[in-house]
């Protein structure tokens, strides 16, 4: 018994040391040699200033002001509307605002349940006033579900073609671009399947934002 | 459903066999002290390390000395693992290891969050980036990762040497075999690992968060932290305890449907070996091959009903007005609580993987899967995750349902049921029965005490509540799952069910719900060491037993028949123990398109 408590103080020891300290130091002195930039999450600059990640979702949307300028807040959440201008990420319910990246969370809605009818009913409503005024023969049945349904971190970087397609009609009339040059960049920005065969196509919404906002100019 | 899903799937079994297949041969070898490629590399950090820890490596243990050595060494761990916990915030952790300050969890929290990483577990009350330190998720977490994935492994291989053994009572040496495991299988594994998942943009780094200003003037604050590491061998221990509160659905820990596939790879990689490498210590491959054939036919037929359920969509959203169809541009199904880049066949295959082992990573929202889609992982759960399962607690719980089988295969021929050679007798099942049964009855035990009780009733989320205020069979799959997930030491949630609180950020006011941390704690503990305990006895009771050889009357355990009898007597089990709880929750939501 004793024979097993020395051994197994300092085994618990020696494996903390091992497994805790010179194994993820190792691991980090690798990465940020050989791969800095994704290692520190593909931080993506404007102009020398940081506005995201590559590969988190971010909420394009405009603080909404109140009388004396401030913006409005409500329970110390930003009240924001969605921008015109840009396309929008998928619905994200994390706390503090949407795609609130230092706080990933499910949704948890139901399969069966109201809520989540509710929650989806409320969404396709919010879509259809967005864009249906830029694409008149819309209707529920032909929106996406990813466009509706909150993802599984509430921080997707990736919305499906067949909503960025949506989207463009709202986009390219608001820049005053031909649709045929925004569903380009679309194009541009759509990852493949890995390796051809796994996983979904979508389109990185920060890029594509960012290449219009490069092609257009930025806030106007 | 589309052809690239399908695809996915199948390539997915293929690439896992051929894989499989050479680790298991490797295993073998390691286990019984042969030389394998990296021996001249790693002997001798391997003998440092038996100085180090003053054991003879020769020294064979009986099962009751490995016993001990193996709950001694548990209970160190869980004792530091809690004291590092709870002292996250204390003067002697550099700030730069704590960059937000977080204070640690209350002490029902951290009681629940050690038991869970002792046991391989990884349940999570807590969200990672919202509450634990850099520090806590690295010399905590992380270790606990790779030594409790160490010691499931070395039960298995104690399992089957007691099986295969001809002289002596002995069963290995435990302190062997754990340095082993980690030296030889785990380490190198995960360094190529983390370094791939690094490559492909998972991040690891010890910056603090993140403060981006967005284009459109708002602010988004992003969580960061030393991840890779810990991603590697959360998959490949099938630890499952995710570095951030969305796990393998957050970007950071998988970023691409390539780090999907590969980490799906990871988590199955190590149950599939330990299966070929049975076959191989038996002596005869075709144990080890008609193990596995078993373990694939329900694999591929779980993973088959999730994705056809998930690409059907929800009541739910089809009563919104969505349509679940595939169309150009968009596959449909059920996208609430999935991501993009992963697709539906991407997040039912990874859900299958993760709730047959113990691993419990998610890269979907479970608790959002449709009825019946859900129904998959509580199927997977009931038939005590033997199909593959944890690193070794899949192949000694397979074990223990194999011994069950040869002595039913045994009364139904009326013969005195043998196994490879060796007479099975009342010892023998009566320990196998006992080690089958304690997992139900701890999940089924904790179930009924917490729907049974308004302390309980509390950890059901808001979301899962009708307007009536009434609970719905939504809540009772959560409160279900949770002690169901916990006794599998799974780990995987309908996340809803909560057992901490926290109103402000970085823990301060924060409190755990006392009732579900320690029914889960215990819970956890329970289901964990005392099969550990049985399927130890059961190696002791068969090694040293004479050995005759096989005759007319012997039942083979290495064909098709026996296969499908093993089959029948897991589904058997598990349907009885689990059906009509299962038909509270999730079945009746599946057959129905009732909204509640």
């Amino acid at each position: 018994m004793r024979r097993d408590i020395v051994t197994s103080v300092i085994g618990i020891v020696v494996m903390t040391i091992l497994l805790g300290l010179v194994y993820p130091l190792a691991i980090w002195g690798v990465s940020q040699v050989a791969f800095p930039g994704n290692a520190n999450g593909q931080k993506v600059y404007v102009g020398g200033k940081l506005v995201g990640s590559r590969i988190i979702g971010q909420s394009f949307a405009t603080p909404v002001l109140e009388k004396n300028g401030k913006p409005k807040e409500v329970k110390g959440v930003v009240v924001t509307e969605a921008d015109p201008r840009y396309f929008q990420s998928r619905p994200s319910v994390t706390e503090g605002g949407a795609d609130n990246a230092a706080a990933s969370t499910f949704s948890n809605r139901g399969p069966n349940s109201v809520k989540t009818k509710e929650a989806d009913e409320e969404n396709i409503k919010a879509y259809l006033e967005m864009e249906k005024p830029y694409d008149p023969s819309l209707t529920s049945a032909q929106i996406p579900v990813d466009a509706v349904n909150t993802s599984a971190s509430n921080l997707d970087p990736e919305i499906s073609q067949a909503d960025a397609w949506i989207q463009a009609h709202r986009v390219a009339a608001k820049r005053q671009l031909a649709l045929s040059v925004v569903d380009g960049l679309i194009a541009k920005y759509t990852s493949g399947r890995a390796l051809g065969f796994s996983g979904e196509e979508g389109v990185n919404v920060l890029e594509l934002n960012l290449a219009l906002d490069r092609l257009t100019g930025g806030k106007g | 459903m589309t052809f690239s899903g399908w695809l996915t799937i199948i390539l997915f079994a293929v690439v896992l066999t051929a894989l499989a297949l050479p680790l298991g041969r490797y295993m073998a070898r390691v286990y019984t002290g042969q030389r394998v490629l990296l021996t001249p590399i790693l002997g001798g950090p391997e003998r440092f390390l038996y100085k180090l820890l003053r054991v003879d490596p020769e020294r064979e243990q009986e099962w009751k000395a490995y016993a001990k050595s193996l709950i001694v060494f548990s209970l160190a761990g869980w004792l530091l693992l809690y004291v590092i916990l709870r002292t996250q915030n204390a003067f002697f952790v550099p700030h730069a290891l704590n960059p937000l300050g977080y204070h640690s969890a209350p002490w029902n929290v951290t009681f629940n969050t050690t038991s869970s990483f002792l046991t391989n577990t990884n349940w999570q009350y807590y969200g990672g980036e919202m509450t634990m330190s850099y520090l806590s998720q690295m010399i905590g977490l992380t270790v606990q990762n790779w030594l409790s994935a160490g010691v499931g492994i070395v039960v298995a291989v104690a399992l089957v040497r007691g099986i295969v053994s001809r002289s002596g009572k002995g069963i290995g040496n435990f302190w062997q075999d754990l340095v082993r495991t980690i030296l030889y299988v785990l380490a190198p594994i995960s360094a190529v690992g983390a370094l791939v998942l690094v490559s492909q943009g998972v991040i690891d780094n010890f910056t603090s968060y993140l403060t981006a200003h967005t284009v459109t003037g708002l602010t988004q604050s992003i969580a960061m932290g030393p991840v890779a590491s810990q991603e590697v061998i959360k998959e490949l221990g099938t630890n499952g305890g995710g570095f951030f509160n969305t796990n393998s659905a957050h970007p950071f820990e998988n970023p691409t449907a390539f780090t999907n596939f590969f980490e799906m790879l990871l988590v199955l990689i190590i149950p599939a070996a330990l299966v070929f490498m049975y076959g191989r210590m038996t002596g005869n491959r075709r144990q080890g091959y008609a193990i596995y054939g078993v373990m694939m036919v329900m694999f591929l037929g779980a993973v088959s009903v999730a994705y056809i359920a998930e690409a059907h969509g929800s009541p739910a959203q089809h009563a919104a007005g969505l349509h679940t169809h595939v169309i150009l541009g968009s596959t449909g199904g059920n996208m609430e609580g999935k991501e993009q880049r992963f697709g539906i066949a991407g997040s039912a295959l990874f859900d299958v993987v993760t709730t047959v082992t113990s691993c419990g990573a998610v890269n979907s929202a479970i608790e959002s899967f449709t009825g019946i889609g859900g129904a998959v992982p509580f199927a997977n759960l009931s038939a005590s995750e033997v199909i593959f399962g944890g690193t070794g607690t899949g192949l000694y719980s397979m074990l223990l349902y194999v011994l069950l089988a040869v002595f039913i295969g045994g009364l139904m021929v009326g013969r005195t049921p043998e196994w490879l050679g060796k007479k099975l007798e009342a010892r023998e099942i009566k320990l196998a029965g006992l080690g089958i049964l304690v997992t139900p009855l701890a999940a089924l035990f904790c179930t009924a005490m917490a729907t049974a009780s308004s302390a309980g009733r509390k950890s059901i989320s808001e979301v899962a509540l009708s307007k009536a205020g009434a609970n719905t069979p939504q809540g009772f799959s959560e409160t279900f799952y949770a002690y169901l997930s916990q006794a599998n030491n799974n780990g995987s949630a309908f996340a809803g069910y909560t057992g901490f609180v926290q109103p402000n950020a970085g823990n301060v006011g924060s409190h755990g719900v006392t009732f579900a941390d320690l029914l889960g704690g215990f819970d956890m503990l329970f289901a964990r060491y005392a099969p550990i305990l049985f399927a130890l006895a059961v190696a002791g009771a068969l090694a040293g037993k004479r050995v005759t050889p096989a005759g007319l009357g012997t039942m083979r355990t290495d064909n098709t028949t026996f296969a499908i009898l093993l089959i029948g007597v897991v589904v058997l089990v598990g349907a009885l123990t689990f059906f009509p709880a299962l038909l509270l929750g999730p079945i009746v939501q599946g057959l129905t398109g009732h909204l509640y």
